[in-house]
């Protein structure tokens, strides 16, 4: 039987520290600590990346980035759930480069994409960075319009269900997506036929500009999948083993029971894409409060901490994401787009 | 041979199609026990039961969707909206999504779709029961857009449309479900998409359509021929989408005069395109202005039976349209 049961009342607007488990506990069930120590070299070659990307776009040569720096604990700690899994799929959204590059693309591959360069391995360039498919990795994101992946993925869970395959489906979306009205449809039809989809919302209280004050009612959009008949559970998305424990419960739940949803509360620590400014609507105060929260700076004090890693470890670890950080961007940048010819290609199927 | 009605032939095409391939499944409203608000997937239920025949909840969006990410997963699903007027909802998984699937994987991805639409007017339908959408999808890469007005195109061409690779908007005309009658094959047979056909060969005029309103230009051609004043070609596009350039222009090169009914509106219509490809290809061939029969720009017909003859292209309205260009 699932432990999973609905952990939200009572917990409308309480502080994220109360909800933290802290990092103070055991490995959770089924981790080793070599996975800590290869989740934590996945984080840091991302947030190297991540950083990467913004230093290009300043340069003119990576025209947007939806930075997901302040995301990576929780996206890590549900691909390390479903990695552990082994059946699972992705539908994530712009914000999920932990996900697209965290499930297997190189340096290389990631800094092509946003650089707009042939071998980008999402579409080739026709979309905006690591946008599209790749199926090798089971990820499929086709655009970034907001909340239109979660119909997709309840009707790819569908599809499972009626091939036979007991593949689980984890969809991911924002606070601001949860108005959308698809989402709600969605998660009903997910609700009514006990789909094992894992919705993921990755609740960083904005939409662009907009506070979640704004966009709803309630303090908590786990509240809302009582409405669907499925669990809600709030998750602290700035811990990756909390991230990963809930995913870990929620596979099996999903699988015999249907569908879970998971907010996972967390920040962002940039503004919403290379193209915003968030001095214009959000307090420096706040600002420089959130960047005290960095779950990259709390994952790696808590790997120190607990001795899973040495200091000599750890900057060894940095160092060879900015090497190949480095590698990847003079290889990308020397890189061709794709030919003009390729324009009329891949209208149709054939 | 048999003859059948449209929807019949549409039912057909469906249940055919899920007995031989197993990925095939319709989902929609009232799809299931009902049978479909036009019978479409009568009997369905019971033969293929309710994981292949499934009643969904009222929510287009979720209905084009949810079809949308089986299709990624490698199913064939048959979405119905039962109206067209109510389709809007689901167009950004249609426009928005469906339509950019291949093109934006780079081809890794495709959606196998077909979306039945119930369209069109000239059934008291008012503004909500009657519209048409065609120009939409007519617009839109990466759809293929069929509108057939037989009933064994109907089923030639459903077929093909459920076992092609791409979304197919496929557009069937309310009003010939039950009024147009016509021969069925009972062996197995498929129409390609992207074919035109003449449904009537002539000398004079060619007028080019789709749907219900092939069957009122058949009259009109068959009374002009009757009085002896002209000899008239019909061309039903069947596709709209793709669109069978070599058709119409091999037509309109034999006769030099061009006319085209729709009742769509007449503004960005397909009729639109139609023209401009008559005067990009066949200039030379044209002795006469290319004429339209369309529906006039107001949203839709009205309820009211004096406003909805007031905006339906008829034989009429069409034989008039021919008699000027006979004479021009
Ligand atoms: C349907 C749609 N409307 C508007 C936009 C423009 N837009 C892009 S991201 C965004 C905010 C989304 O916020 P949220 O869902 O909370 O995700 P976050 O960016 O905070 O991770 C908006 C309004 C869009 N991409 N799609
Ligand atoms: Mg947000």
């Amino acid at each position: 039987m699932t432990q999973l049961t609905n952990q939200t009342d009572g917990q409308a607007d309480g502080p994220l520290e109360e909800i933290a488990a802290g990092f103070s506990r055991p490995l959770p069930q089924g981790i080793a600590p070599e996975d800590l120590v290869d989740y934590y070299r996945r984080m840091i070659t991302i947030r190297t990346i991540d950083e990467r990307i913004w230093m290009m776009n300043r340069q003119g040569k990576v025209p947007i980035a939806a930075s997901g720096q302040g995301h990576e604990a929780a996206q890590l700690g549900a691909l390390l759930a479903a990695e552990k899994d082994g059946n699972c799929f992705h539908f994530p959204y712009y914000r999920d480069l932990s996900i697209k590059m965290g499930a297997g693309l190189t340096p290389t591959q990631v800094m092509l994409s946003f650089m707009g360069k042939e071998g980008d391995p999402y579409s080739n360039a026709r979309q905006f960075p690591l946008q599209g498919a790749d199926l090798a990795h089971n990820v499929i994101q086709t655009s970034n319009v907001v909340a239109a992946q979660l119909t997709h993925s309840v009707g790819y869970a569908l599809g499972c269900k009626m091939q036979g395959d007991d593949q689980v489906i984890f969809v991911y979306f924002g606070d601001g997506a949860s108005s959308q009205g698809e989402t709600h449809e969605a998660m009903n039809f997910a609700g009514v036929h006990r789909l094992p989809v894992i919705f993921i919302c990755e609740n960083n209280g904005y939409a662009i500009s907009v506070p979640q004050r704004m966009q709803m009612a309630i303090g908590d959009v786990a509240n809302r999948a009582e409405g669907y008949g499925f669990p809600g559970i709030i998750v602290d998305g700035l811990d990756l083993l909390a991230s990963y424990e809930a995913c870990r419960e929620a596979i099996p739940h999903a699988r015999r029971e249907g569908p879970v949803l998971l907010e996972m509360k967390l920040e962002r620590l940039m503004p919403h894409t290379t193209d915003d400014d968030d001095s214009r609507y959000r307090p420096r105060e706040e600002i420089e409060a959130v960047r005290e929260r960095d779950p990259v700076v709390s994952f790696g004090n808590f790997m120190l901490e607990q001795g899973y890693l040495t200091e000599e470890q750890e900057e060894e670890i940095r160092a060879e994401a900015r090497r190949a950080v480095n590698e990847a961007t003079d290889f990308a940048d020397a890189a061709q787009p794709p030919d003009a010819s390729n324009l009329h290609e891949n209208v149709y199927a054939p | 041979m048999a003859v059948k009605s449209v929807i019949e032939a549409v039912r057909e095409a469906m249940r055919e199609e899920m007995q031989r391939d197993e990925r095939v499944f319709v989902l929609g409203e009232d799809v299931g026990w009902r049978g479909g608000v036009f019978l479409a997937t009568q009997g369905f239920i019971e033969e293929f039961g309710p994981e292949r025949v499934i009643d969904m909840p009222l929510a287009e969006a979720s209905i084009m969707g949810i079809a949308l990410g089986a299709s990624f997963r490698g199913m064939r699903p048959i979405p119905e909206v039962e109206f067209a007027d109510f389709l809007w909802p689901a167009v950004n998984q249609l426009i928005g999504e469906a339509a950019r699937v291949c093109y934006g994987t780079n081809g890794s991805v495709n959606a196998p779709v077909t979306i039945r639409i119930p369209y069109g007017g000239g059934i008291r339908g008012g503004l909500f029961h009657s519209q048409n959408v065609e120009a939409y999808f007519f617009h839109t890469p990466g759809l293929k857009v069929v509108a057939p007005c037989t009933p064994y195109d109907a089923k030639g061409l459903l077929k093909s449309a459920i076992r092609d690779n791409n979304p197919v908007v496929f557009l069937e005309h309310k009003k010939t479900y039950r009024l147009v009658r016509g021969d069925v094959p009972e062996e197995e047979y498929v129409l390609p998409i992207g074919e035109a056909e003449v449904k009537r060969p002539g000398q004079n005029i060619t007028v080019v359509s789709y749907g219900l309103m092939v069957h009122y230009c058949l009259e009109a051609a068959e009374q002009l021929a009757a009085e002896g004043v002209a000899d008239v070609e019909v061309v039903d596009l069947r596709t709209l989408k793709p669109l069978d350039t070599e058709t119409v222009l091999e037509s309109v090169k034999k006769t030099g005069k061009l006319l085209v009914v729709h009742e769509d509106n007449i503004t960005g219509g397909v009729g639109s395109e139609i023209a401009a490809l008559a005067a990009d290809q066949a200039f030379d061939y044209l002795d006469a202005p290319v004429a339209r029969v369309c529906g006039p720009d107001v949203p839709t017909m009205p309820f009211a039976q004096t406003l909805e003859d007031a905006y339906m292209p008829s034989t009429q309205k069409i034989t008039e349209a021919l008699r000027n260009l006979a004479a021009y």
